[in-house]
């Protein structure tokens, strides 16, 4: 049986901002089967009482000091911006019309 | 080719500090150099011409100092270099100029090193073979139909073939080592947290390490302390002090490894390896215990999940990092006709912009953090790394460092692993574990299989950078390093 269908996948995608394409879709889905069947090995593996690593370093509550540094200029920050407005990222709408 | 292009770094950083060469003069040599090669080579995706002539013309003037004053160096181009372009070989960042520098590179510049370019790699560093570039593969100065690694084979590949003496690389599960093992180069990882991940375009946080690339140990060394170091913009950098790496790597040099104790993987036993790499690999184990080491057999039992966990932790944590490729802050923006919404243009932005492997490890990491999914997958991933984190603590006790080949196979033909995917993680079955764990991991070159260079990885406790440099230079000592073919 297949580990993911060709509809997770497409539902997958849309959830992740891809407008792929069908043929992708057809691509993808075989290959993430293949990826998900190897990696699913993991699941042999009995860990009920172990405690997960995120992270390898265990450091906990990091701060600086609390001392203004500089920081980016808002031309700075914008310049690589595919579209600034009056010193502001301008992007498409977000709402529909009749919202 | 210029006499100055084959020295290594330190003897670089001697003859321009005692006047017998001066920095504009190396850094024209390795530019002329990446003129004359590069074509066939495809290291460089950026080459900063009057960057580093500017650069070199100030260590002259004694504007600047440092321990590698005027010594060029290549950076992989996943790192933020202010108003050079940085691409992580990605569409979706196309002519982005970063308006700040990475920690790294403030700190390459205070050493007095002098930045040629930016390096090739796979898209958003996932790969082995740098195919997945969205801007063409580097490809292998020892055979250039073949593959120089990846992520980092432009940096790899950029020193051996003597464009650069020194490059940046960065290893999430292998990234480093696995293109230095195929290119017949040095590539260190460094203990995660003691390199600063502070401008390095983000791929899998809890694993992404900065780390040095040269020819010879000594010179990854003399980088790996150049960059390392406590960062406060980076709250995954370690507050301790580096450990003396440079040190280690001379002590190496001299030759004696007596009373050190190398631990052999007993599941890493010809586990898929290809037996020119399992051959060169127990010749140096001979050469070795010769220097006075003693070789250990030791257990990983849980190493063997490490690939599959990391193909759940890396692409899990990948498809979070990469939500920021939005096409509204830095990059493309495709289909913004004035009409189509803000999540329209983000799809088609994201379609545009991201090669298929980006692609494949967004949806596989949103699937394995899913709900229904993320205790199965995520969740018990994490626990395999608790798993393989005591397997190594446990190592420990009993040997100094672990040993292994870097990777299973010599650099293979292009097009060869691309079908299937899994084919292409098998590059990185020995080096991942390292990274689950933390610890610093070193490829150096130690002989030849049908003619390619073989990579020995050296894995080391975390925080005993010094340990691992040690092993690699005494094994230098012995095998000597490699020359590629004249291109």
């Amino acid at each position: 049986m297949a580990a993911i269908s060709r509809e997770e996948v497409a539902h997958l995608a849309r959830l992740s901002r891809l407008a792929v394409t069908e043929e992708e879709l057809d691509r993808f889905a075989g290959q993430l089967d293949v990826i998900l069947q190897s990696v699913a090995r993991v699941g042999e593996v009995a860990a009920d009482d172990i405690p997960p690593t995120s992270h390898s370093v265990p450091l906990t509550n990091v701060y600086r000091d609390d001392v203004p540094v500089p920081c980016l200029t808002q031309e700075e920050a914008l310049s690589g911006a595919p579209d600034a407005f009056e010193g502001r990222f301008r992007v498409p709408r977000i709402l529909d019309e009749e919202d | 080719m210029s006499d100055l292009t084959k020295m290594s770094a330190a003897q670089l950083a001697k003859a321009i500090a005692g006047k017998e060469a001066s920095a504009v003069e190396v850094a024209q040599a390795h530019l002329d150099r990446i003129d004359a090669v590069d074509e066939r080579v495809h290291a460089f995706l950026h080459v900063d011409r009057e960057g580093a002539l500017a650069a070199a013309a100030k260590v002259d003037r004694g504007e600047v100092t440092g321990p590698l004053a005027g010594v060029p160096v290549a950076v992989k181009d996943v790192i933020a270099t202010k108003g050079v372009p940085t691409t992580a070989a990605s569409k979706i960042l196309e002519g982005w100029r970063p308006p700040y520098d990475a920690t790294l590179v403030e700190r390459l510049r205070a050493a007095g090193t002098v930045m040629l370019g930016k390096t090739n790699m796979d898209e958003f560093a996932m790969g082995s073979s740098t195919e997945y570039s969205a801007y063409g593969a580097t490809n292998n100065p020892w055979d250039l139909g073949r593959i120089p690694g990846g992520s980092g084979g432009g940096s790899a590949a950029a020193i051996a073939a003597y464009e650069a003496p020194l490059a940046i690389g960065t290893d999430t599960g292998g990234s480093i080592r696995q293109p230095g093992a195929v290119t017949g180069t040095v590539g260190a990882k460094p203990t995660y947290g003691g390199t600063s991940r502070y401008g390095l375009i983000a791929f899998s946080s809890s694993l992404d390490t900065p780390g040095p690339c040269a020819r010879n140990v000594e010179d990854a060394a003399l980088l790996h302390a150049a960059i390392a170091g406590h960062d406060p913009r980076d709250s995954t950098s370690i507050p301790q002090p580096v450990p003396d790496v440079v040190g280690a790597a001379r002590l190496g040099a001299t030759g004696d490894l007596t009373g050190v104790k190398l631990g052999v993987v007993k599941e890493f036993a010809g586990d898929g390896s290809e037996p020119g790499v399992l051959s060169a690999f127990h010749e140096s184990l001979e050469a070795l215990v010769k220097l006075g080491a003693e070789i250990v057999e030791v257990s990983c039992p849980h190493f063997q999940y490490a690939l599959p966990a990391y193909y759940l932790i890396a692409p899990s944590e990948a498809s979070s990092n990469l939500a920021r490729f939005d096409g509204v802050r830095y990059g493309l923006r495709v289909g913004d006709d004035g009409n189509r919404s803000l999540e329209e243009v983000m799809s088609l932005t994201r379609e545009a912009g991201f090669g298929p492997e980006v692609k494949r490890r967004i949806i596989l990491g949103a699937y394995a953090l899913s709900s229904g999914y993320y205790d199965a997958y995520y969740g018990q991933a994490q626990k395999i790394r608790t798993l393989i984190t005591r397997d190594f603590e446990s190592a420990f006790e009993r040997v100094d460092v672990l040993v292994s080949p870097t990777t299973p196979f010599v650099a293979f033909p292009f097009g060869s692993r691309t079908s299937d995917p899994y084919q292409m993680y098998l590059a990185d079955l020995f080096t991942i574990p390292t990274n689950l764990y933390g610890g610093p991991a070193i490829s150096v070159p130690c002989g030849l299989s049908e003619g390619l260079p073989v990579g020995f990885q050296v894995m080391a406790p975390t925080l005993a950078d010094d340990r691992m440099y040690r092993v690699a230079a005494a094994l230098e000592s012995t095998v000597g390093t490699l020359t590629p073919p004249a291109l």
